[in-house]
């Protein structure tokens, strides 16, 4: 209620006729998804039994969807390990992809042209050529090289010598793949990153003495994460989801454990809804991560750091019940 | 050469400093002398290579030609022998870690508590342990009248709590030399007064300085020497008192008009 001088005047809120529509139009549309999500088949038998003498006959249905199929194989041994499998690739894939990354990024901003060129050449290379290519070229290489060995060319010097056919296994094979592509796109998120951080502390960093590398990952650094963290989040959610093309290299993660259930059983559907769950469960639980990492990077960058999904939902169900208590006042008044 | 412990050497000696960025010359042969202990304010107009001028002298940028002495020392060279080495740069941070700057945008480290902001050159460049690098910290936040902030963060402080903090950063290196670029002119005028206090503060305790600024109230009463620069060359100097008074050139006379 807003007083005017002595007189108080009611304020009528405007009444937003378009919300109510859209809500309604919204929430029908919702009913039938779930409708048609939790709906029953008939299979085309029949069920018949007697009670009392009369013979009772019933046709028998099925979930549409199969959930019954879903729920028998969602915690199943062979759909776990793929998960497993899937997990242990998006974590060391994206754990390549980060560092190399952040190392492209760092070469990319070098004062040597050389080392600045090939930053960018790699990241032209890797970017510009599909995933799924970059996985069966890896998958392919050790018939091109069955051993490698690091030396210096035209000199008799040997650093490392790598048994590639053995390499090469089908997870390792996705690991490379993914990681070194994952780089290409990492180190321009490092990038921006980097250059983001103000010049004035550099400047600074530097006049108290600091070599470069500390200024590197004393200053700037941390202050890069802050523009780092989102889109790596992103990234981590991209990749989880893109480990389901290792099947190209013949690896049985999460999708491809559903894919060997159903082409054993048919339950095409059922299985596909399995593996999307569980997609949908391990985004949920990095999205959440996600939030508390930028929460902590964002340290001395904003004067007030934003609440916590918790914070926010229980100022929300206040805002509500404060709005519905002053609707009702509001109601009685007039 | 000279030894550095001689106290009636200055602390800065220029002779003809040159600098260009590509083909403009920025510094055109500036002389300058700064002696132990005393305040010298640089003054002069915008673009005319104040910021420049400091930024050689503690070896953030590389001068092209001259003498460019500090404490003695040859900016980045070391001579041996009759012949001048370059110093790696391992040895230019170690010089520069005894050159205090303090900078017009106060440029403290965002992601660091106030504490933090004081504490980290001590503990990474100077290899100071935590707790002593904290206690002085803490001594030098008394200093400069912040002992309630250690844990704020700057973007939680006034201008000129930030540019007070930034002083102390700079002396927990324990400087023989500090240099402020403009340090008053990102502030509120209300503000500048707080950060000029702790200045005057710092040069009454002996400590060298030399400040850019366009403050004449601080050049006529703490510095002891005061250097019109202006389009690269130095020209006209002497005792404040008096040059800011009866300035000699036209330009001086012109830019003291705007200025005052
Ligand atoms: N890194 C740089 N590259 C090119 N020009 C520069 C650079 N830094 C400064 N300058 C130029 O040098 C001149 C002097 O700059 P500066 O020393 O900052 O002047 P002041 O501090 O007296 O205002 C200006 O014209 C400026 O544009
Ligand atoms: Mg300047």
């Amino acid at each position: 209620m807003m007083t005017n001088g002595d007189d108080a005047v009611e304020v009528v809120p405007v009444r937003h006729v378009g919300r109510y529509v859209a809500g309604f139009v919204v929430a029908v549309a919702l009913a039938m998804l779930v409708h048609t999500l939790f709906s029953k088949v008939p299979t085309g038998q029949v069920s018949c039994h007697a009670t009392a003498g009369a013979r009772h006959c019933h046709p028998i249905t099925n979930w549409r969807f199969g959930w019954n199929v879903v729920f028998h194989y969602f915690t199943s041994r062979e759909i776990l390990s793929g998960l497993l499998v899937t997990l242990e690739l998006t974590a060391i894939a994206m754990a390549i992809g980060i560092s190399l990354g952040l190392l492209i990024a760092i070469m990319r901003l070098s004062h040597n042209r050389l080392v600045s060129a090939t930053a960018w050449v790699y990241t032209w290379f890797f970017r510009g050529t599909p995933v799924y290519v970059q996985l069966l070229f890896w998958f392919n290489i050790a018939a091109l090289y069955q051993t490698v060995t690091f030396g210096l060319p035209f000199l008799n010097v040997t650093f490392a010598h790598i048994n590639l056919v053995a390499f090469f296994t089908p997870f390792n094979t996705a690991v490379v793949g993914l990681g070194l592509n994952e780089a290409a796109y990492m180190s321009e998120i490092a990038r921006s990153g980097l250059i983001s951080v103000d010049e004035g502390q550099i400047e600074a960093a530097t006049s108290l003495g600091m070599t470069r590398s500390q200024t590197l990952r004393l200053v700037i650094l941390p202050q890069a994460m802050r523009v780092i963290i989102p889109p790596t989040g992103n990234e981590i959610i991209s990749m989880l989801k893109t480990t389901s093309l290792a099947i190209a290299v013949s690896l049985v993660e999460l999708l491809g454990a559903a894919t060997n259930i159903y082409s054993a059983n048919y339950e095409i559907m059922p299985l596909l809804i399995v593996a999307s769950l569980w997609y949908l469960i391990v985004t949920t639980v990095l999205s959440t991560g996600q939030f508390y990492v930028e929460r902590h990077y964002a340290k001395g960058a904003l004067r007030t750091p934003p609440p916590t999904p918790i914070q926010r939902l229980r100022n929300d169900v206040r805002g509500i019940a404060a709005k519905f208590a002053s609707g009702r006042s509001t109601a009685r008044a007039s | 050469m000279t030894t550095p412990m001689d106290a009636t050497m200055p602390m800065v000696e220029a002779h003809g400093v040159h600098k260009s960025y590509g083909a403009v010359e920025v510094l055109r042969g500036v002389d300058l002398t700064v002696a132990r202990g005393e305040v010298t304010c640089l003054i002069g107009p915008s673009g005319s290579g104040k910021s420049t001028l400091l930024r050689c002298i503690n070896h953030l940028e590389k001068h092209d030609a001259g003498e460019l002495r500090v404490d003695g020392h040859l900016v980045g060279y070391e001579a041996r022998e009759g012949k001048l080495y370059e110093r790696n740069d391992k040895q230019i941070c170690a010089e520069r870690s005894r050159i205090g700057m303090v900078f017009q945008r106060f440029n403290l480290f965002q992601h660091l508590t106030v504490l933090d902001n004081v504490t980290i050159g001590q503990v990474k460049v100077r290899g100071v342990s935590n707790d002593a690098a904290a206690v002085r910290a803490r001594e030098l936040l008394a200093r400069v009248g912040l002992v309630d902030k250690e844990k704020n963060y700057p973007s939680q402080l006034s201008g000129g709590q930030q540019q007070r903090v930034a002083i102390a950063r700079a002396l927990a290196m324990e400087p023989k030399l500090m240099l402020f670029d403009e340090p008053t002119s990102a502030l509120d005028p209300e503000l500048v007064g707080e950060v000029l206090d702790v200045m005057k503060d710092l040069a009454k305790s002996g400590m060298t300085m030399i400040v850019v600024t366009h403050e004449m109230g601080f050049a006529r009463e703490v510095a002891n020497s005061l250097y019109f620069l202006d389009q690269g060359v130095i020209e006209e100097s002497g005792n404040p008192r008096e040059v800011l008074v009866n300035p000699r050139s036209a330009r001086l006379q012109s830019f003291l008009s705007k200025v005052l």
